[in-house]
């Protein structure tokens, strides 16, 4: 098995918190409770999740600034990983473009017509379940190479 | 030449040359004029010590975008959880004390003194049209929108009711509506809870280069509406003149509603009642400011990015040596 290095760990820990953060965007963890569990009442908070997603989107664009470098550098393993990662590369690029252009659009001024905003905010939760499926099911693909060794 | 003539000359007046107003008979170039051209936002002016709190104005509203109003039907769908507000105006039509998805517009009362003298004031409150509006950039479904002209207004086809408007608004200006709108049509249990009602400032009217509603019916000219620039000139010419106070021009960035008042807005805030649905008149900081700062700083993630690998090609490289 290959060993977890502290770079999974941090882009573990950034999915993690840019999802959670991103999903709160919707008015939906107050409805249920989530935000009610103490310690969590700041998921109710549209401006702190807000700024958290910023600050985790920041994070996690340099970690594949950083995973895209180290991959031309070092090259490695191209083969069967080579499929998923150009998954995951689809995934990545949407997710960063569609969620920089709606950072662009939070400025004062009104740079895109509205239906391009409402194109952007469903394709980036379109990618963002893509994320979450494709991350799933490497999770399963992974226990299977796990278990029969 | 009557007030409504005058007001009708001053938008035109203010948003074209002085010479087309002859031959622009509806003003309709004149509005289309500064949307595609200039893109100044428009704003509008409202002298607190002209308004006399006869409610012309919110009937006008009322009237003029009925049948803009939601006309739920019962009963409506059971939502879960069971704490999910039902809130439901559609047999309260007639409250005007409030904003409601009924009522876009109310007059709010205050009494202060000026020159030691107790003086009553009537304000008309509504949606302030935030330069860079909450409700409109936080919206996740961009169900709520911001024109050229500045105006922000929700889309009642596409709102599903969650309410983020009103949490994020500085003011709580956006309404909801149970019963009514898209939610019905996707999962009404899980989902949704209608739609959220505010101020449109009369998008369609001004499309067709009429004033709004409000505007066309004060029998005071409290308000004026223009481009923004010679809205604030006006503002401060009439601040100064009756030794007043200028709410808006800062207030969350700047806004599109720039009240004058010779009271001090701190005094009136004490004075006016702020329950639900009904405005206060408190300093409010840029609330999308630190998103925003954040977002430029982000600039530099790519280069973080940069840097880090650089940083291990370096590491490699010694130990290869
Ligand atoms: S119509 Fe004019 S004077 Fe009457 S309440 Fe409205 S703003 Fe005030
Ligand atoms: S006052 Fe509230 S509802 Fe009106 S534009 Fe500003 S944030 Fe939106
Ligand atoms: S601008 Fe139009 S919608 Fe807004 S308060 Fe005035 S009449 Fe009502």
């Amino acid at each position: 098995m290959k060993k977890m290095n502290i770079q999974s760990y941090i882009y573990g820990i950034t999915l993690f918190f840019i999802t959670l953060s991103g999903f709160a965007q919707m008015p939906i963890f107050k409805r249920y409770y989530i935000a009610d569990i103490p310690g969590l009442g700041w998921l109710a908070n549209f401006y702190i999740t807000h700024l958290m997603h910023y600050i985790f989107a920041g994070i996690f664009i340099s970690l594949v600034v950083y995973s895209i470098i180290y991959f031309i550098i070092f090259k490695k393993g191209f083969g069967q990983i080579a499929k998923d990662m150009i998954i995951r590369i689809i995934i990545f690029s949407g997710l960063i473009l569609t969620g920089s252009l709606l950072v662009i659009k939070n400025f004062s001024g009104t740079p895109f017509p509205n239906g391009m905003i409402i194109m952007l905010n469903l394709l980036h939760l379109l990618f963002c379940m893509a994320l979450m499926i494709f991350g799933f099911y490497q999770l399963i693909k992974r226990k299977k190479e796990l278990l029969s060794g | 030449m009557t007030n409504k003539i005058s007001r009708r000359a001053f938008l035109k007046g203010s948003i074209t040359v002085a010479g087309s107003v002859a031959a622009s008979a509806t003003g309709v170039s004149a509005a289309t004029a500064l949307t595609k051209e200039k893109k100044e936002p428009l704003a509008t002016l409202i002298d607190i010590s002209k308004c006399i709190g006869c409610e012309e104005c919110v009937y006008a509203c009322q009237e003029s975008n009925a049948d803009k109003y939601p006309n739920p039907e019962k009963p409506y769908p059971e939502m879960f959880p069971k704490r999910v507000p039902v809130e439901d105006w559609s047999q309260k039509r007639d409250v005007t004390d409030r904003l409601t998805p009924y009522n876009w517009l109310y007059i709010q009362h205050a009494t202060a003194k000026v020159d030691g003298e107790e003086i009553e004031l009537t304000i008309p409150r509504r949606c302030m049209h935030c330069d860079n509006p909450p409700c409109v950039k936080l919206c996740p479904w961009g169900s709520a929108k911001q024109e050229d002209n500045g105006l922000s207004r929700i889309d009642s086809d596409l709102c599903l009711g969650g309410s983020k408007c009103k949490t994020v608004c500085p003011w709580d200006i956006p309404q909801r509506q149970t019963g009514t709108g898209l939610y019905l049509k996707l999962l009404p249990a899980l989902a949704g809870n209608g739609v959220m009602y505010k101020c449109d400032r009369c998008y369609n009217l001004l499309e067709k280069g009429e004033v709004p509603a409000c505007i066309e019916s004060c029998p005071e000219d409290v308000q004026t509406i223009g481009p923004r620039s010679e809205i604030l000139a006006k503002a401060h010419a009439l601040a100064k003149e009756m030794n007043g106070y200028i709410y808006g021009e800062h207030e969350n960035g700047g806004t599109n509603t720039i009240y004058v008042s010779p009271v001090p807005f701190d005094e009136l805030n004490n004075n006016i009642e702020k329950r639900d649905g009904q405005a206060h008149f408190e300093k409010v900081e840029n609330k999308m400011a630190s998103g925003n700062n954040i977002a430029k700083a982000m600039l530099i993630a790519p280069l973080a990015g940069i840097a880090a690998a650089a940083g291990k090609f370096y590491k490699a490289a010694k130990e290869d040596e």
